[in-house]
């Protein structure tokens, strides 16, 4: 390929747009800037919480206060003002909603720009949305569906009031308040989430949907998903997040956690858009987030699949714990970054049971002048036989001026264990290009046919709906250059 | 346990103190790096497992000991050369002895060496060649990034020297035996320099060993810098007691179409810590870098490698292979950079592990740095034990299974000594290997080269 038409193909691509960077005109109710134990009694205030969330959250303030910011990351992140930020603030509303008539116009407006199935008319993509808008969740669909079979799908709020007992039994329980600055900070902020309960022996029968949608200026938004699967069931959960474009930079920082028992399987989908600033890098979210699940009864199977477009700075790790005999984790990701952005992102696999496996399957696309690292962790405990994993990290470059990094770690404590990991990093090959242009391909088309089936792999395991959806995100990251 | 604050504090006196002893007779040079460096050590001091390069190896133990520094030059009592005759066969080498990081005063004049060439202690190249020694000294090593390094840097008074002018070609290798001998525990600082100009060739066999069971501490620093067209092998056998800590930085600086080799062999050793640094600074480089170790008991081996990519149309391979017994430890982590701009990059990077036992640990962390898009780089760990099929494929042909296992072993380190360029060397670190798998240097204080002792 020619030097100035593959310069002109790399133009195109940092010149895409982000589509969702709309602001939807909504009053807010929050609570001012800054950060203190007077802001933290007043959220859960505000929230209605019983006493032991109080105590978590403050207990988790107090630990963060003695806790530095990481820099081990290879990200550079310029310094963060926890003062300046708006720790609440949610749409401003009035009594409870029962049905999608009472849901502001202006935020159904904003998620059907969004296309998610938040009206029932919808009711054909059988998919159960819970929508969280700053910090508040305004809607769970399906909520009586679900209900029937015994499912409890509702806003983290909600639990708290609701299902107190469940709650306090199993929040923290896998990243604990100290785990790190960002998962303390959470603890000691959050403000709404996501809350599944599957009871044993349940198939749940539809999948679960959460989006996530930053809207007011200068807030962060923390929010915390909690996944319980008890013995023999099973459960597909999908996130998604967006945020509007602005020239300040917002912070994100969530926690999920999800806990598999017996023979129950989990998988977890995640599209991330999060807007990624704008071509010089200004603005965007810096997306920290927390994810681990933990496999902690016998065969317990749970799958991370993740297509990560957006933020300016994504430090994100899903990791899973395979603490039950013969339990097994997969992770599949595709990271695309472009412009200005910069991802540190992984998995960490533990094996601590017998016969655990685990598989990691990263795919990193970077462009413009982006920086993409992949950082992972696999760990065999010196108790654990016959573990077994495989890790696969490729990078593909478009651009000269673009970074791709590799930063595995392996902790192999016992002699019974079968461990490998292979990487490669390289751009896409001339002679793939010139095989399509032979066959009447254009060279644009090319790339993107190319990207397409080298991502393919993980998209191949997401839903069939995000799927679709993953696929149209990364030509849009990707814009000019795939087809 | 004394802590990392008071080990430093024990350094920084020595330093004070011993300000005088540690200038005198070292070059100005010399002298005005160490001062640098020291200011650097008090901001580094001694690296802990809050260091991420150090996240593995813990030196805190190794260093909190109360071990005797020599600042000057110990006449030592009986003729090294007598003890030291190395008998490997049809290994023709031209030997230096270094004791305890010091150019051994009585060492044979090296008399078969090309003209130009210069074998000598650093301190003594510094006051009689000091354009060649000013221009290199102090310039590859990077006290600023490792607080060892740093150390080394302050307290260096003497290694070795060697000067390969341009076109000379020495076909013997030369083989460099460093000796610990003490009748106290004692901390050695030994800083090498090797400086291999334009189309020269050298090889240099570096051995390590401890005469006696003193507790031992090395920190040694080599420098080296190869010229374009210039060929360098360097190969370190690590073959030390249990007691003793080796701390060993190699820092190359590789010009416009060198070929450098490093092939380091970890046979035995208390605590083993390698620091190899790369630097590929011209274009069409190749940097082979190899190692092996195989620990046993409570040993403990950690590789650390650095590659740096910095101009277009170079290649590496990088290769680490390791057998663990017992209770032993080891960590590997190796490092790629691709600079931006060094298109046509080809980088391999790779590091196999056997376990053999369930107490053994094996900590990996191949990484990748790459900010060019026009290059090939991969990397691969694994970590395992023995393939059973092979197993049973020697059985079938009726082996027994402890030969059977021996013979798999054997052919899994040995992917690492063939890339040795000396044949004799080749085949007699085949035979040490060998033996030393099946367990029969248990405890060695004799030369791995099976020097009479």
């Amino acid at each position: 390929m020619a030097k100035e038409e593959q310069d002109k193909i790399l133009d195109e691509v940092t010149q895409s747009d982000y589509k969702y960077g709309f602001v939807t005109d909504i009053e807010n109710d929050d609570i001012g800037r800054g950060l203190s134990e007077d802001v933290i009694r007043m959220i859960s205030a505000k929230k209605n919480e019983p006493e032991f969330m109080l105590e978590f959250r403050l207990k988790a303030y107090r630990h963060w206060l003695t806790m530095k910011m990481p820099e081990w990351a290879y990200l550079k992140i310029p310094e963060i003002n926890y003062q300046d930020i708006i720790y609440y603030s949610s749409p401003k509303q009035k009594a409870k909603l029962e049905s999608m008539d009472d849901v502001d116009p202006e935020i159904r407006a904003t998620f059907d720009k969004l296309g998610i199935p938040l009206d029932e008319q919808k009711l054909l993509s059988n998919v159960a949305v819970d929508v969280v808008m700053d910090s508040s969740s305004v809607k769970t669909t399906f909520k009586q569906a679900l209900a029937e079979k015994g499912v409890i799908f509702c806003s983290f709020s909600d639990a708290v009031q609701e299902h107190p007992d469940l709650i306090q039994e199993y929040m923290g329980t896998v990243v604990p308040i100290q785990d790190n600055f960002f998962a303390a900070l959470n603890s000691a902020v959050f403000s709404d989430g996501s809350f599944v309960y599957i009871p044993k022996g349940v198939r749940c029968p539809m999948e679960l949907s959460t989006y996530f949608r930053i809207n007011a200026e200068n807030t962060g938004q923390f929010e915390r998903t909690l996944i319980v699967c008890e013995d023999d069931s099973y459960v597909s959960y999908l996130e998604g997040c967006t945020a509007p474009m602005r020239d300040e930079n917002q912070l994100h920082a969530a926690i999920v956690e999800i806990i598999v028992k017996d023979n129950a399987e989990v998988k977890y989908s995640t599209v991330q858009n999060w807007y990624p600033g704008n071509k010089e890098g200004l603005g965007g979210i810096y997306n920290f987030v927390t994810k681990r699940g933990i496999c902690e009864g016998k065969n317990a199977k749970l799958m991370w699949a993740q297509v990560e477009t957006g933020s300016a700075v994504t430090w994100k790790y899903p990791s899973t714990i395979l603490k039950g005999d013969g339990s097994s984790s997969e992770f599949y990701s595709v990271a695309v970054t472009n412009n200005h952005q910069q991802a540190d992102t992984g998995s960490k696999m533990i094996h601590i049971g017998n016969n655990t496996k685990s598989t990691i399957i990263s795919k990193g696309i970077s462009a413009g002048k982006s920086s993409n690292s992949y950082r992972g962790l696999v760990k065999v405990t010196k108790n654990c036989e016959g573990a077994r994993n495989f890790s696969q990290c490729d990078s593909l470059l478009l651009g000269d001026k673009c970074g791709a990094h590799t930063f595995p770690y392996l902790e192999i404590g016992n002699k019974s264990a079968k461990v490998e990991h292979e990487a490669t990093t390289s751009k896409i090959g001339e002679d793939q290009i010139f095989y399509c242009n032979q066959r009447g391909i254009s060279t644009e088309d090319a790339i993107g046919l190319i990207v397409n089936g080298y991502a393919k792999e993980v998209i191949n395991k997401m839903p069939m709906e995000f799927a679709v959806e993953a696929q149209k995100l990364l030509a849009i990251s990707l814009e000019g250059s795939v087809g | 346990m004394a802590n990392i604050d008071t080990i430093n504090k024990d350094f920084a006196d020595l330093f004070e103190q011993g300000k005088e002893l540690l200038s005198n007779g070292s070059s100005d040079c010399m002298n005005k790096t160490r001062e640098k460096a020291f200011v650097q050590f008090q901001e580094l001091g001694v690296p802990t497992r809050v260091n991420e390069n150090y996240k593995y190896t813990n030196l805190i133990p190794a260093f909190d000991h109360p071990y005797n520094v020599n600042l000057r030059y110990m006449e030592v009592d009986v003729d090294l050369n007598d003890i030291f005759q190395c008998d490997v066969p049809e290994l023709d080498t031209n030997m230096v002895l270094l004791t305890n990081g010091w150019f051994y005063g009585n060492n044979k004049v090296l008399t078969e060496l090309p003209e130009g060439v210069i074998v000598c202690g650093v301190q003594e190249a510094a006051q009689k060649y000091p354009d060649i020694f000013n221009a290199h000294y102090g310039k590859y090593a990077k006290p600023e990034e490792d607080g060892i390094v740093a150390l080394n840097t302050a307290l260096a008074k003497d290694g070795l020297f060697i000067y390969v002018p341009k076109g000379v070609v020495i076909d013997k290798p030369i083989q460099v035996v460093n000796l610990l001998r003490s009748d106290r525990d004692l901390m050695a600082t030994q800083r090498n320099l090797f400086v291999i100009e334009e189309n020269a060739q050298a090889k240099i066999i570096v051995c390590d060993h401890t005469l006696t069971h003193h507790k031992y501490l090395s920190n040694s620093v080599t420098e080296v810098n190869v010229a374009p067209n210039a060929v360098f092998d360097l190969y370190t056998l690590q073959n030390q007691h249990l007691n003793s800590v080796i701390l060993n930085s190699i820092f190359i600086r590789q010009d416009k179409h060198s070929n450098v080799l490093t092939n380091t062999i970890s046979l035995y050793g208390g605590t083993i810590r390698n620091n190899h640094h790369v630097l590929l600074d011209g274009e069409h480089c190749e940097n082979n870098t190899y190692g092996m170790y195989l620990m046993d008991n409570k040993q403990h081996v950690d590789n650390f490698t650095s590659i740096d990519h910095s101009k277009p149309n170079c290649l590496s391979n990088e290769h680490f292979k390791g057998v663990m017994d017992g209770e032993a430890t080891a960590a590997f982590a190796g490092r790629i950079y691709v600079r931006r701009d060094a298109q046509k990059t080809l980088a391999y990077q790779s590091n196999n592990n056997l376990l053999l036992s369930d107490d053994a640990q094996i900590n990996t962390k191949p990484q990748l740095i790459i900010d060019a898009d026009d290059v090939k780089c991969s990397h691969g760990a694994t970590v395992g034990q023995m393939d059973e099929d092979a197993l049973f494929y020697l059985r079938a042909r009726g082996i027994d299974e402890k030969e059977a296992r021996q013979m798999l072993m054997f052919a899994f380190a040995h992917e690492i000594i063939e890339k040795i360029r000396v044949e004799p060397l080749k085949d007699r670190i085949d035979a040490l290997v060998d033996t030393r798998l099946r367990g029969e240097i248990s405890k060695c204080n004799t030369c791995a080269l099976a020097c009479k002792n």
